[in-house]
């Protein structure tokens, strides 16, 4: 019998199909990594699970129904993605919305954004294995929503901005609300920093892991916070201001190490600086109507409109071709978790598993805001 | 029939004496063998049980919310409705798993939970086994669990299966040296490998009074190493949920998936139960110097119950770990015990036995 030889230990790479239900791809991701031993060699998105065809079906839609569909999109910035395709609209037809229409979806975006970090946050931490965080961030999300009910009636998928203003007025107690809830999250955001920002586990696991580059995060069009964490200036708030962020002063929230731990660090900077956008707003609405009177039939004038806003995932875009008639030719939307997503395999190649849920979680993937 | 809560020596020695004016010797010795085995078995499945719904009272008391409240009353009986609900599951098999192997995992681990059981000193002569290699006996039988999980990991066919155990493998035996190591530092003062023995020693003051700096190192190096041993709360790689959905335990379903969560608790008790026979005294009362009045008081309440009360007490504190910490990763689970709990407990055991010698411990 032949006697095996022990330095010669031959090891293959062996694949891996994390998702579609995963507990930490969130959603339907499908990912087929490729390892050796723990460590991963290639990412290998699939994605298209829960593909909804929502720019076809805008297609067939007339101009006043497509926001309804974009809030099923990215559905933890569903204000965002109203107000995006309300914008554009606008913009095409020359309307002017009151300053009062600006400064509530302005305060909406940012209690949208506060609302979807905080959920964020979550996630983040139970990826990382600390569970107790999840009840934190959803205890504080809670009353977000509990706001955007009594307003609006629904806490998820609002259908608040229409093309030309708003749907009704805000509640009467939402001023009253907003800064209770203000008074409340001031005191509990520090908590955040507490439970998991200052934890040792919690700095190794993410200091320095999925580091990416500059250049890198312009190559693969990330935006948002995660772009942001890599130095890259892209907050749209603040470039192309739109709606009521002209008015208001507030850091675009930068870091330059561009690893896991500066984009948590970003995103927990952003919660201060909507907490200080909306404290700069909220007492401050100007009185008026909260519609444009419109025609009855919105018909857009021939040609190609673009508009941006910047979600709480980054840089959210739609791009609209009308042949004037009542719905569009083409409508395109330009989803931040879309190009994020881009960038996993770049940021998470020759880290370890357990390096990958991290710095996917820092990423803030939404799945539908992907797949569309 | 003599009997004392206080001492259970006359019970058993009582039990003992009745069992043989009526059967032989091997009858009494198997009717013994019986008894304990049924006792350990009772008290393994209602502890667990309990541990389980201790565990999501707690854990609901750090997340702020209730836990469970609806099945009895607290939820008391949320924890036996779940364990009947997963007896009466289908046990599902994956097709190309390695048969034998796949059902005798979940055996060795609950087995082994068992035989460390038995050498724990409850209190005064409630103790299964009182072996002069006590120490010895439950590091070692405890290290035996691993082989459980390895198998369970390999046999599945599953490659996060595979990933968990091999995890796992890695992590239980690095951490076996810390929990040998810093256990090892109390025997050089109690002078005994014996659990009972050990106890009796700390009549005078529980040992991690006693020994004073060596001793509380010891004490929180083995805290830490036996979380890690039992796969709990930041070293729960083995069955990491967000990266590997359940780890080793992914194929199990109903019975066997029990066994192992089972085992988990049960685990939990061991370790806890041993940080407190090695370093709080076992089931000694608190006595405060010569405050005699207040040691009198505290000697009312039964030694079975200190016991316990110390137990979960370290079992609070291993669930507060838990519910607070994010997970590790694996190579930082390796380094923090090889580059420092393990030079730690090494100096540690030096500067123990300096104490030891030159009799600078209280």
């Amino acid at each position: 019998m032949q006697e095996a030889e022990p330095d010669r230990i031959e090891t293959q790479e062996y694949l891996v199909n994390m998702g579609p239900q995963h507990p930490s791809t969130h959603g339907v991701l499908r990912l087929l990594l490729k390892l050796e031993g723990e460590i991963v060699h290639h990412v290998d998105p699939h994605i298209g699970y829960i593909h909804s065809g929502i720019e076809k079906m805008c297609e067939s839609l007339t101009y006043p129904q497509i926001p309804y569909l974009t809030d099923r999109m990215d559905y933890l910035s569903a204000h965002m993605n109203e107000e995006v395709v309300c914008l554009c609209i606008e913009n095409a037809l020359g309307v002017e919305v009151p300053d009062r229409v600006k400064y509530i979806r302005t305060i909406f975006s940012e209690l949208q954004r506060l609302a979807s970090h905080q959920l964020w946050w979550c996630v983040m931490g139970m990826d990382l294995g600390a569970l107790t965080t999840f009840f934190y961030g959803l205890r504080d999300r809670e009353k977000i929503l509990d706001i955007f009910e009594e307003t609006c009636g629904a806490r998820l998928t609002l259908h608040y901005s229409i093309p030309g203003g708003l749907m009704f007025d805000i509640h009467p107690n939402f001023q009253k609300r907003v800064h209770d809830f203000l008074n409340y999250f001031r005191k509990k955001l520090p908590e955040y920093d507490q439970l998991l920002t200052g934890n040792v586990i919690f700095q190794e696991r993410t200091r320095g892991i999925g580091i990416f580059p500059k250049e890198a995060v312009i190559n693969y069009g990330v935006t948002g916070p995660s772009g942001r964490a890599s130095g890259f200036s892209c907050d749209v708030r603040k470039h192309l201001p739109y709606s009521a962020y002209p008015f208001v002063s507030f850091q675009e929230a930068l870091d330059d190490r561009g690893d896991t731990l500066a984009r948590y660090q970003v995103r927990i900077k952003e919660m201060w600086e909507s907490m200080s956008i909306i404290e700069q707003l909220i007492d401050n609405i100007p009185e008026g109507d909260v519609q444009v009177k419109m025609k009855g039939v919105v018909k857009l004038p021939e040609g190609e409109y673009f508009q941006r806003v910047e979600s709480a995932r980054g840089d959210f875009g739609v791009f609209i071709i009308s042949d004037g008639k009542k719905s569009p030719y083409r409508l395109k939307f330009r989803s931040p978790g879309f190009s994020n997503l881009s960038a996993l395999h770049a940021m998470s190649k020759g880290w370890k598993i357990a390096d990958l849920v991290a710095i996917m979680s820092s990423l803030d993937l939404v799945i539908p805001d992907i797949d569309r | 029939m003599a009997f004392s809560i206080y001492d259970f020596s006359t019970l058993t020695q009582s039990i003992h004496d009745g069992l043989s004016s009526r059967l032989s010797p091997t009858g009494t010795l198997a009717m013994e063998w019986a008894i304990v085995g049924i006792v350990i078995l009772l008290f393994v499945a209602v502890f667990g049980l309990f541990l389980v719904y201790a565990e999501r009272k707690v854990c609901a008391f750090f997340q702020q919310r209730l836990g469970p409240m609806r099945v009895g009353p607290w939820g008391l009986v949320q924890t036996i409705a779940d364990f009947i609900k997963l007896l009466m599951k289908e046990l599902i098999q994956p097709a190309r798993a390695d048969k034998f192997l796949y059902n005798l995992a979940p055996f060795i681990v609950i087995i082994v939970t068992f035989l460390a059981i038995s050498v724990i000193p409850f209190a005064k002569g409630l103790q299964a086994f009182d072996f002069d290699i006590g120490v010895f006996f439950v590091t070692s039988i405890t290290a035996v669990g691993v082989i459980g999980i390895l198998l369970a990991g390999w046999s599945s066919n599953n490659k996060y299966s595979l990933i968990g155990a091999m995890r796992s493998g890695a992590q239980i035996i690095s951490y076996e040296l810390s929990v040998g190591l810093s256990l090892i530092t109390i025997v050089i003062m109690a002078g005994t490998l014996q659990l009972s023995g050990i106890v009796e020693a700390q009549r005078a003051g529980w040992f991690i009074y006693r020994g004073h700096i060596p001793a509380i190192i010891a004490f929180f190096v083995f805290v830490i190493a036996g979380t890690a041993e039992t796969n709990r709360g930041p070293f729960d790689l083995a069955e990491a949920e967000s990266e590997l959905t359940a780890g080793f335990h992914t194929e199990y379903s109903g019975i066997k998936f029990a066994f192992f969560f089972l085992a988990e608790y049960v685990n939990l008790f061991i370790v806890s139960a041993m940080a407190t026979t090695v370093f709080l005294g076992g089931w000694m009362a608190l006595h405060v110097g010569n405050l005699e009045g207040f040691n009198h008081v505290m000697d009312l309440l039964p030694p079975v119950f200190w016991f316990f009360i110390k137990v979960f007490f370290v079992i609070f504190l291993i669930m507060w770990f838990k519910w607070t910490f994010p997970r590790l990763r694996i190579d930082q689970i390796l380094t923090l015990e090889w580059k420092f709990l393990l030079p730690i407990n090494l100096f540690n055991i030096i500067l123990m036995t300096v104490i030891v010698l030159l009799g600078w411990h209280f």
